[in-house]
């Protein structure tokens, strides 16, 4: 991931002095975070770090209770899930977020089904719509018409990430999507990260992987307790470094 | 109790899995066959009689137009115990439509044939109001459901009980009675004109969904699969007309007719009964239920929530709008239970409905309706009610007494779970 970002133009997505608490706990505190295109940053810290809280304020799951949220440097209020969707922004949950009992196409399609005419929604063309993008993510992929209940966690996770990828996402978050993954797998989910990258497409990735974050991201945002340690450019700080920002919220000796 | 069984034997031959028929409902109409054999065995074919089919059917009616929409309240993982009460409450406000407000407010008699649109229009949406609440408590303000309807099946209990101060109120108007059973009917002619349009749609259904999967080059089923349900499927529908149309009006009850008429009966004029006003009433239900179900954006939402409320409420669905919309379609089909439950039986009194609740419930589970939510079908439930009333009556019709009929049903309830859990577990669904 040598390849230069350009930072010199709007951000495509700029989270300011966000914070939220629950009951009197400060899970996200003051954090401000930037995502270009073509950019892929990463989300590292501790479980409870505040990752997470962060990313669903984006993805409308949460509400902030301060801040501010600019989208192509344009000011936006996220009210729920589909206000974030409406900003192409699109999520692939850690819990991969699906229906277990309804089939892939079911799942990718869910909430914005294509409907016929009369207005029933249209299973034979998500179907159809379903087995084109799998089939460019992953041609294994036959058991269409199986719950996805049915499906190897490979398989979920295909699912899970066709449905961000179908609905043209300019902006795109992942936690965690290889944590349930083998090494194959795996593989194939840097290759996709890089395919998108190249398409302009930012990407926020929620890891706990150093190696994996060396190898993808581009930079790396560190929280600790709720708090920015602090964000840097993945190619000028050893793994020991971001260590450091994770474990001890330690600032590195960062050449600017 | 060996009168529901295992499921059918699951794929015996490639033959039998091409007919892709749902092993399920195989396994509940096994069941729903066994029943009526042996009690036709019992009861020395009189169970298997056009007049008890007849009458089974329009018995099941109430129970299973509820059983439909329990369906969707308990595939979102919520209950729904106040039906019972709320058919009670629907079946008030429809009798004192008809017999204090129409003729005291509006001056309509009696017979005067706005009166039953106008009590049934106003019973629907006493039911929706009642219905949606419930959903508002559940789905706003987080209420367990199982508390909210407790506390309803009290509540509108005893609401009906004041609306009609404790009275029995009848008789209802006869334009209202028509959907009763016995006291509307289609007759010979318009039950085969109803049988092949419901063939002909059914026909239609099945060429369609064939087409739209070669228009996207999936795999089909071979031709003769198709033709071959297609035809059990035509054979179920013109027998079910044929039984129906084969129980005939009493001569007496014609002679009245002609009678009242001021004409005498020609000898040997004979006229059949038909599908029941009630019956064409469920079957519509049944069907838009399941197109509800199948084919809508608020069928799919519902079966959503109910695998993965919080996947549902991340993919942008508004679950707290759509609890409230199950329960006020809950509502809706209480109040049309209730349209079919008082007028047949020609009046409203206090204990109309009374111990439904149970009985829709019990009809959606053994139906396959899972109590863990996600999973259920609209097919399942009215099947369900059908093997519970059949039971009910066929053991009423060889003598047993009625504390045992209830032993016997809570039996079969529990059992059916259990046979539904062991099947689901072989399958691994």
């Amino acid at each position: 991931m040598t390849t230069a970002i350009d930072r010199s133009g709007t951000p495509l997505v700029e989270m300011r002095n966000i914070s939220i608490s629950f009951g009197g706990v400060h899970a996200v505190d003051d954090v401000s975070v930037d995502l270009y295109p073509g950019e892929v940053v990463g989300l590292l810290g501790h479980n409870g770090a505040g990752k997470s809280t962060l990313i669903k304020c984006l993805s409308g799951a949460y509400h902030p209770d301060a801040g501010e949220i600019y989208v192509n440097g344009e000011k936006v209020t996220i009210r729920n899930p589909r206000d974030a969707r409406d900003h192409n922004i699109e999520t692939i949950y850690q819990t991969l977020a699906l229906a277990d009992n309804l089939d892939a196409a079911s799942n990718l399609f869910l909430g914005r089904e294509l409907t016929t005419a009369t207005g029933l929604v249209d299973d034979a063309r998500m179907e159809a719509e379903t087995r084109k993008i799998l089939g460019r993510l992953n041609p294994n992929f036959r058991k269409f018409n199986a719950p996805v209940s049915a499906l190897s966690g490979g398989q979920r996770q295909s699912v899970a990430i066709s449905r961000a990828v179908y609905f043209n996402a300019r902006i795109l978050i992942m936690d965690e999507p290889t944590a349930a993954l083998g090494v194959e797998e795996t593989r194939m989910v840097a290759e996709l990260i890089d395919e998108l990258k190249k398409q302009g497409i930012g990407i926020f990735l929620i890891d706990h992987d150093i190696h994996q974050v060396k190898a993808l991201c581009d930079r790396a945002s560190v929280m600790k307790n709720g708090k920015l340690v602090g964000t840097v450019e993945v190619d000028k700080v050893s793994e020991d470094d971001i260590l450091g920002m994770i474990i001890l919220g330690k600032q590195p000796q960062q050449a600017a | 109790m060996t009168d529901i069984h295992a499921p059918a034997g699951p794929k015996k031959k490639s033959a039998f899995a091409a007919l892709e028929i749902d092993t399920r409902l195989l396994g509940m109409i096994g069941a729903f066959v066994v029943v009526c054999l042996v009690f036709n065995l019992l009861t020395e074919g009189r169970f298997l009689t056009p007049r008890n089919v007849f009458n089974l059917t329009i018995q099941t009616v109430s129970v299973a137009l509820m059983a439909t929409g329990m369906v969707f309240v308990i595939v979102t993982r919520h209950i729904d115990l106040s039906v019972g009460s709320v058919l009670a409450t629907c079946s008030a406000i429809m009798a004192m439509m008809q017999t204090a407000v129409a003729p005291g407010w509006l001056g309509l008699e009696l017979g005067h044939p706005m009166v039953a649109p106008l009590a049934i229009v106003v019973g629907i949406a006493a039911g929706v109001i009642i219905g949606g609440f419930h959903g508002w408590l559940v789905g706003y303000l987080t209420i367990p459901a199982f508390i909210v309807t407790l506390g309803g099946l009290l509540v509108w209990r005893n609401v009906a009980w004041h609306l009609t101060s404790g009275q029995t109120i009848g008789p209802l108007d006869e334009t209202f009675q028509l959907f009763g059973g016995i006291n509307g009917t289609l007759g010979e002619t318009w039950s085969w004109v109803f049988g092949i349009i419901c063939l002909i749609a059914a026909w239609l259904g099945l060429l369609q969904a064939r087409r739209a999967r070669i228009r996207h080059e999936f795999p089909v089923k071979p031709v003769w699969a198709e033709l071959t349900i297609g035809g059990i499927v035509a054979a179920a529908i013109l027998g079910f007309v044929a039984v129906l149309n084969a129980y005939e009006v009493p001569t007496r009850r014609l002679e009245r007719m002609f009678e009242a008429r001021g004409e005498t009966m020609p000898e040997g004029y004979t006229e059949a009964y038909g599908l029941p006003i009630s019956v064409l009433l469920l079957i519509i239900v049944a069907i838009v239920m399941t197109i509800v179900a199948q084919r809508t954006r608020l069928g799919r939402y519902i079966f959503a929530t109910g695998g993965n409320p919080d996947a549902a409420e991340l993919a942008g669905i508004n679950t707290r709008m759509l609890t409230v919309k199950v329960f006020a379609i809950m509502g809706i089909l209480c109040a049309i239970a209730a349209v079919v439950a008082a007028s047949r039986q020609t009046f409203h009194s206090n204990d109309i409905g009374t111990l439904d609740e149970l009985r829709v419930i019990a009809a959606a589970v053994i139906g396959g309706t899972a109590l863990a939510g996600g999973v259920g079908t609209i097919y399942g439930a009215i099947l369900g009610a059908l093997i519970m009333q059949s039971l009910q009556s066929g053991m009423a019709m060889v003598g047993v007494d009625a504390p045992y009929q209830n032993i016997v049903v809570g039996i079969v309830l529990v059992v059916a779970v259990l046979v539904d859990i062991i099947y689901r577990r072989r399958t691994g669904d």
